[in-house]
């Protein structure tokens, strides 16, 4: 598509990225996925009820489906992508794979993305704060258990990381 | 002789809770699933669906939208090649459809453009001029001869009886009811994804494809296009959860045949709302029983009519059928049988394959009709379960003879064995509250409920069914490659795999080749078949291997090969000192096995339901404790406890996700889940709409795994991922009952159906 086509920057993981050729009716989604190559966002509802598109943009976890990327030029976005360089895992990430948090892996990356702002925010939360924190990322595989076990596991290492 | 077995737990063999290998590029973001998928100079695809559930195609104009800016092709019916039509057992689903279409989201053109949203526009410009028919939407109405056949091979898809034992038997207890089930989604959150690359010239296509059956799709995509079979490669694109819903062909067609006719790439994916529209769904039914018994319980005779609502097209309705009809006695024993069940056509959405395959909705209503038998004779859900289980050795209605081991006294007692969770707390948080933090319940109106659930389900394909699995080894230098076509979805083959691999030869390193159509098929990964087909499959490749590897080594050391065998990472002599490790035993030299694995033949059923017509069987129970606020008609669901009957335990925590996850489906079906219909519209194909379980929704589960290894499974093991769903949704349904005193013959129950 060329018509209505704008270029703008987006901030993203700490860098600017231009968009260019794009539709200004683009998701936030869309041009992460489409356009930055950063398609560790996942699309399942468009709707903003499931969190697999989960991002941090300026310091909140929002549902990157619902954001126009062409109204986010002024924000600071942090992807799946941007938790961690060079493939290291952060200690949410590595707690959902010991702990069998991970099946399909769809809804993976909104989920860590989603639980990396509660620990950042809330660094010990209960167990009805962590069910409160998720309850906007929709599972269909793991019926959460082990989700919640991850979560308590990467609880653990943060605060041990922190001693 | 040291042949006392050294394997540590330590090492990722069968037992251990090895990790996914898969998964640090999942929480990475870096796991390419299907949607994820890009080629250079491709083209979206985009497909136009009926807006009606029954009308005439009297014509399409396409002019409007080639006008548009971006549109490099536009296929309908006359550009399908092959055969117009597909289908997993009976090929009568179009591609496109021509001249009727028969159910509301039914393909009638596909568009091939530069963008998702020239392809939005360019498939509001085609028009599609409609006569708008009377739907047929009642199941009950649909069969009647008199009334209009909505397809040429007719309304009924499939009619079964089972007749045995006394067609008279009266019981001193009589208790009867008519149970009803709404359409369940699969709900997978990876929407439906696929790439297509053409060959130059048209002669084939290259295509990625999130599927649960690669070569079922090969062959039926091959028929549609009119091309050979090895001319459809397909690799697996990675899947986001399956559950059923992948195992029928979708938009696979339409992007391999936009790719040929544009000579580029295409990449389609759908929305959720097309995904609601573009898969099949779980059958709803409705089930009429009637049990007779002794007065001491014992169950002598069930009569029944099944009516599964099968949609406009086929799929596999009539093996769903099947498996209702032969699992309406529940995991009890019964001599006497009179059961009618019939797959029939309609104007709704099409049905097929979803978790629980038929015995869902058979669950459903023996479990009902169990409680009801307590009552009537005094007993409690427990005793009356008990006094019916059904051992190894019981013939079953269909005549025959369940040799699997059948623990289901067992799964009863030691769930009923698990703690009960601790009373509602006067301070109890919001959130652990009935209604959540929306505050509207008040504690008073708050009332606990138990209930119960138990079934049997059967594993792999049935009715003379060989769905083979096939897998090949290649050991070098100690380092195992794997090949085979099973899809991973999310259960976890891709772990198991390796621990097989090590377990058989003594390796640590194993790697799998990319799983395509370069090898033999794998069947499909649905009816809990994997683990025991494709891990048995696996198993033997590697098996054959080891046998090449000893008469390597004792060709070499001069030892008989029938001496050796593996010990920890070691080919060691059980009668001498002789030892050497599997890798440097296998340097220089690469073993190459393939082995396909059968399982036992099965028989199709008569005319009176009589065959061994199924494989094996797994047994679970679960027990719902739920508070219901009995005023708003809102229910949560506080624990679930379960015994499974697993065989063998193979990976503790992949076990686990499998259990926990089947019951929060079962959980969605019993109260929350399901497509609301009207005159054949879908009312509610959205995330916003369709609830699913949330994690606020998760119970506290707690499960028991029953280890009695299965003689007939290659590794002991039995199928884990259907029985988890089956009877999790009766149990909590049977709480809410007991905390009601209602009747609520329906699942999903909803709160107008407490309170009202």
């Amino acid at each position: 598509m060329s018509a209505n086509s704008e270029v703008y920057d987006l901030n993203v993981n700490g860098q600017k990225r231009q968009v260019r050729d794009a539709w200004v009716g683009e998701s936030l989604l869309y041009v992460l996925r489409e356009r930055l190559g950063l398609p560790g966002s996942k699309g399942a509802c468009e709707q903003g009820e499931c969190g697999s598109c989960t991002v941090i943009m300026d310091g909140q976890a929002v549902c990157s489906c619902l954001v126009m990327a062409a109204t986010a030029v002024d924000s600071q976005i942090t992807t799946v992508e941007g938790l961690t360089s060079d493939n290291s895992l952060t200690a949410v990430q590595d707690a959902f794979i010991t702990e069998g948090g991970v099946q399909c892996g769809f809804c993976t990356p909104g989920l860590v993305v989603a639980i990396e702002h509660l620990l950042d925010t809330n660094p010990d939360p209960s167990q009805l704060e962590i069910k409160e924190a998720i309850s906007g990322n929709i599972c269909r595989c793991t019926g959460y258990g082990r989700i919640f076990e991850a979560v308590n596991t990467a609880v653990s290492t943060r605060r041990a990381n922190k001693l | 002789m040291s042949n006392a077995t050294k394997t540590s737990i330590r090492r990722d063999v069968l037992g251990a809770s090895a990790l996914r290998p898969d998964g640090a590029a999942k929480v990475l973001g870096k796991f390419e699933f299907s949607s994820d998928l890009h080629a250079e100079h491709m083209l979206w695809g985009a497909t136009l669906r009926s807006p009606h559930p029954y009308a005439r195609i009297i014509s399409i104009d396409l002019s409007e939208a080639y006008k548009i800016d971006g549109v490099e092709a536009i296929i309908t019916s006359e550009d399908v090649p092959g055969k117009k039509t597909y289908g997993l057992i009976s090929s009568d689903q179009p591609v496109f459809a021509s001249k009727i279409v028969r159910y509301v989201g039914e393909p009638v053109a596909a568009v091939a453009a530069d963008h998702p949203e020239t392809c939005r526009r360019a498939l509001a410009a085609i028009k599609v001029n409609y006569e708008v028919l009377i739907p047929i939407t009642d199941a009950e109405l649909a069969m009647l001869p008199s009334t209009t056949q909505i397809h040429p091979d007719g309304n009924l898809i499939r009619h079964q009886r089972i007749i045995t034992g006394d067609q008279n038997l009266q019981g001193e207890i009589i208790v009867e009811a008519i149970y009803e089930m709404g359409m369940q989604d699969q709900a997978f959150l990876g929407l439906e994804a696929a790439l297509a690359i053409p060959d130059s010239g048209g002669a084939g296509v290259e295509m990625f494809v999130a599927t649960q059956w690669l070569h079922e799709d090969q062959k039926q995509i091959a028929a549609c296009l009119d091309l050979p079979i090895e001319k459809i490669r397909i690799t697996l694109g990675g899947v986001g959860g399956a559950f059923g819903a992948r195992e029928d062909i979708s938009l696979q067609v339409h992007c391999a045949l936009l790719a040929l006719r544009t000579s580029r790439p295409i990449k389609m994916q759908y929305g959720r709302e097309e995904s609601f529209y573009g898969h099949v769904h779980r059958h709803p039914a409705k089930i009429w029983i009637r049990h007779h018994a002794t007065r001491a319980g014992v169950i002598q005779r069930i009569e029944s009519r099944m009516v599964f609502d099968g949609g406009a097209y086929a799929s596999t309705s009539a093996a769903v059928l099947i498996n209702g009809v032969t699992h309406i006695q529940g995991p009890y024993k019964c001599l006497n049988a009179t059961v009618d069940g019939y797959a029939v056509r309609t104007n709704n959405p099409p049905c097929g394959a979803m978790r629980g395959f038929g015995v869902v909705q058979a669950c459903y209503a023996h479990e009902s009709q169990m409680d009801k038998l307590a009552v009537a004779c005094g007993l409690s859900p427990v005793e009356i379960r008990l006094i019916n289980a059904m051992v190894t050795g019981d013939k079953l209605i269909t005549g025959q003879v369940v040799e699997s081991v059948a623990p289901v006294e067992r799964c009863i007692r030691e769930t009923d064995a698990i703690e009960m969770p601790a009373p509602l707390a006067r301070n109890a948080n919001a959130l652990e509250i009935v209604g959540g933090s929306g505050l509207t319940s008040l504690p008073h109106n708050i009332v606990r409920g138990v209930g119960w659930g138990v079934s049997i389900k059967n594993l792999m394909y049935s009715e003379s069914f060989d769905d083979f699995a096939t897998a090949r080894c290649q050991l070098q230098n100690g380092v195992v490659n794997l090949k085979f076509a099973t899809v991973e979805v999310g259960q976890g083959f891709v772990v198991l795999a390796p621990q097989i691999a090590r377990s058989v030869l003594g390796v640590d390193e194993v790697i799998i080749d990319q799983v395509d159509t370069r090898i033999g098929s794998a069947g499909s990964t649905s009816a809990s078949r994997q683990t025991w087909m494709s891990g048995g499959a696996v198993d033997g490749a590697c098996r054959l291997v080891r046998q090449r590897l000893f008469e390597h080594v004792g060709k070499i050391h001069n030892i008989d090969p029938l001496r050796l065998v593996i010990e920890d990472t070691d080919v060691v002599d059980m009668l001498g000192d002789f030892r050497i490790s599997v890798i440097e035993a296998s340097t220089g030299i690469l073993i190459d096995e393939t082995f396909e694995h059968h399982h036992r033949p099965t028989e199709e059923l008569d005319k009176n339901g009589q065959g061994n017509c199924h494989v094996a069987f797994a047994f679970v129970a679960h027990r719902a404790v739920v508070d219901v606020d009995v005023e708003l008609g809102l229910v949560k669901v506080i624990q679930v406890a379960t015994a499974q009957d697993v065989g063998r335990v193979l990976n503790p925590i992949a076990a686990l996700g499998q259990i926990e996850g089947g019951i929060a489906q079962g959980l969605g079906l019993a109260v929350m889940e399901e497509i609301v219909l009207d005159n054949g519209k879908m009312r509610n194909p959205s995330f916003t709409d369709y609830l699913l379980p949330t994690a606020l929704d998760a119970p506290q589960v707690i499960a028991v795994m029953i280890e009695e290894p299965e003689p007939q499974a290659p590794l002991g093991a039995k199928g884990i991922g259907e029985p988890p769903c089956i009877s999790v949704t009766p149990a909590i349904a049977a709480a809410i009952r007991n905390a009601t005193g209602r009747d609520l013959p329906r699942v999903p129950i909803r709160p107008q159906d407490i309170c009202l």
